[in-house]
Order: structure tokens, then sequence, then C-alpha cells
């Protein structure tokens, strides 16, 4: 692949490296594209903020009793289809033991026991490793279970701005383009006149 | 009185939970349009402020319409 460059500025541009890779490693884990492309500053700040959004809205939707994480699963059971999921899977790695989880959970097993694991959809429904119900959870975690869907979700979606960096450079802001492009053409104009 | 504001102050506890996210969510978009550390920073305040000031003007369009209904 053919490394890019992308010139926000005059005076420096930006390597990109492969922006395929750069935006799949971004995709797995927040800011690893950019320590990849060597943006060492936006990689630690991408990497602090989304996993700390994140991390925190698993805890929002952590108790004691049912475990950790119970805001981040995924399950396209009737009568609950976890759309959210859709948003928190943008963060990558860290919300892929939901996937391990919803296909164990379909053969009867909890591979990584209640951690992000599909809540049971009825409270008479049997379960050999004591899961609580959808009902259970809304009810123990009450409005944290949306907090924490919230958090997560919006971590989830902030990364996918964070892919879109790593793979084409920061978005220009067209007015401060077109200002930067008048200078220039004011000052070759100078120039051309001083020569004159 | 006292005793009616009583909820509506605990419930305005909920909305520290948007300040972290107001925070990030600045810094991350702000983060994408820029590449140097100063200009994140100066324009992950104004979006910042911006997000309070709609957030704001959304809440007092909400209060007037739940206190005409």
């Amino acid at each position: 692949m053919p490394e890019e460059h992308v010139g926000s500025n005059i005076d420096e541009s930006i390597q990109l490296k492969d922006p395929y890779w750069a935006a799949f490693l971004a995709w797995l884990v927040p800011g690893l594209g950019h320590l990849y492309q060597g943006r060492m500053a936006k990689a630690v700040l991408y990497f602090v903020c989304i996993m700390s959004t994140f991390s925190y809205g698993l805890y929002l939707g952590s108790d004691s009793e049912y475990g950790v994480g119970r805001v981040v699963y995924a399950s396209w059971r009737p009568g609950d289809k976890r759309y959210p999921y859709l948003c928190q899977i943008g963060v990558g790695l860290p919300a892929m033991p939901a996937l391990v989880q919803a296909i164990g959970a379909r053969n009867g097993k909890a591979p990584l026991g209640e951690f992000m694991a599909p809540p049971r959809l009825q409270t008479s429904e049997l379960d050999l490793h004591g899961r609580p119900s959808l009902h259970q959870l809304h009810r123990r975690l009450a409005r944290y279970f949306e907090l924490g869907t919230v958090y997560t979700m919006v971590a989830g979606l902030l990364n996918i701005l964070v892919i879109f960096d790593a793979f084409a450079g920061p978005i220009v802001v067209p007015g401060k383009e077109e200002d930067e492009a008048d200078s220039d053409e004011s000052g070759s104009d100078k120039e051309s006149e001083v020569q004159k | 009185m006292i005793s009616s504001l009583l909820p509506t102050a605990l419930n305005t506890i909920d909305l520290w939970y948007a300040v972290p996210l107001i925070v990030v969510v600045s810094l991350v978009y702000s983060a994408t349009r820029h590449e140097e550390t100063g200009e994140i920073l100066i324009q992950s305040l104004r979006t910042g402020v911006w997000i309070v000031c709609f957030m704001t003007v959304i809440f007092a369009l909400l209060m007037i319409v739940a206190w005409w209904l």
C-alpha cells in the first residue's frame, strides 16, 4: 500500500502510512491507529477519552450481585434486539466479550461468567448459570442502566470519528483553509510587488 | 413549596453525568479537526461552550412547553 500524506498546513504534512490498516487498528483499540502513524499526542488523547468513557459506562452498569458491565451485551433474540450494541461495538476490542458471551449463551454456556453476558428475557426461564432477567437488571440498576448504556454508546460513536481521523487525517475547516489560502496569495502578491 | 422543589433539586444531580460526556465529546471532536495540541484545546473549549449553550436553549424550550401545557 502506498503511504499517504495529508497537508493541513503548508509547513507540515501528516504521515497516514497505510490508512486502511490504521483505520482497522483505530477501530480495534481507540488510539492504536494513531500510535501506528506516530501521532502520539492524539493516540493518548483518544485512548484516555474513549476508554475512560467506556469504562465509566461499564461501571455504571455494574452491580455487586449481578456482575460487571451488564449494559454492554449483544442480543438479537425476539423481544430483545440490543440495538445500542451497534454503537458500542464501535469501540472495538473492549466490546468484543459481549459477542463471545452472546454466542456462548445460544449454546447454553457463559465462557466469561457474568461479564457482558446477555440477560434472560423472562424470570420463569430456566437458567443454570443464575443469570438475572432483563426485568431484574432494570429494576436493580434503575436509571444507571440507561446512563451506562449512553456512556458506552457515546464511546463507540466517538471512536467512529477517530477511525475517520486515522484514515483520512483531520477534517480541514473550510473557512480556515480559505483564510490561509488568502493570506498566502496576498503574501505572494506582496513578494511579486517587491520583486517588481 | 420546599417539599415540591426538593424532588426537582434532587433530579438536577443527574445533570452532572452530562459533564464528563461534554468534556470528552468536545475534546475528541476537536481533535478530529486539528492536529496541533493548542488548537485542539481552544477548539474543544469553543465546542464545549457551544454544547452547553445548545443544551440550555433546549432545556429552556422544554421548560416553557411543560409550563404552557
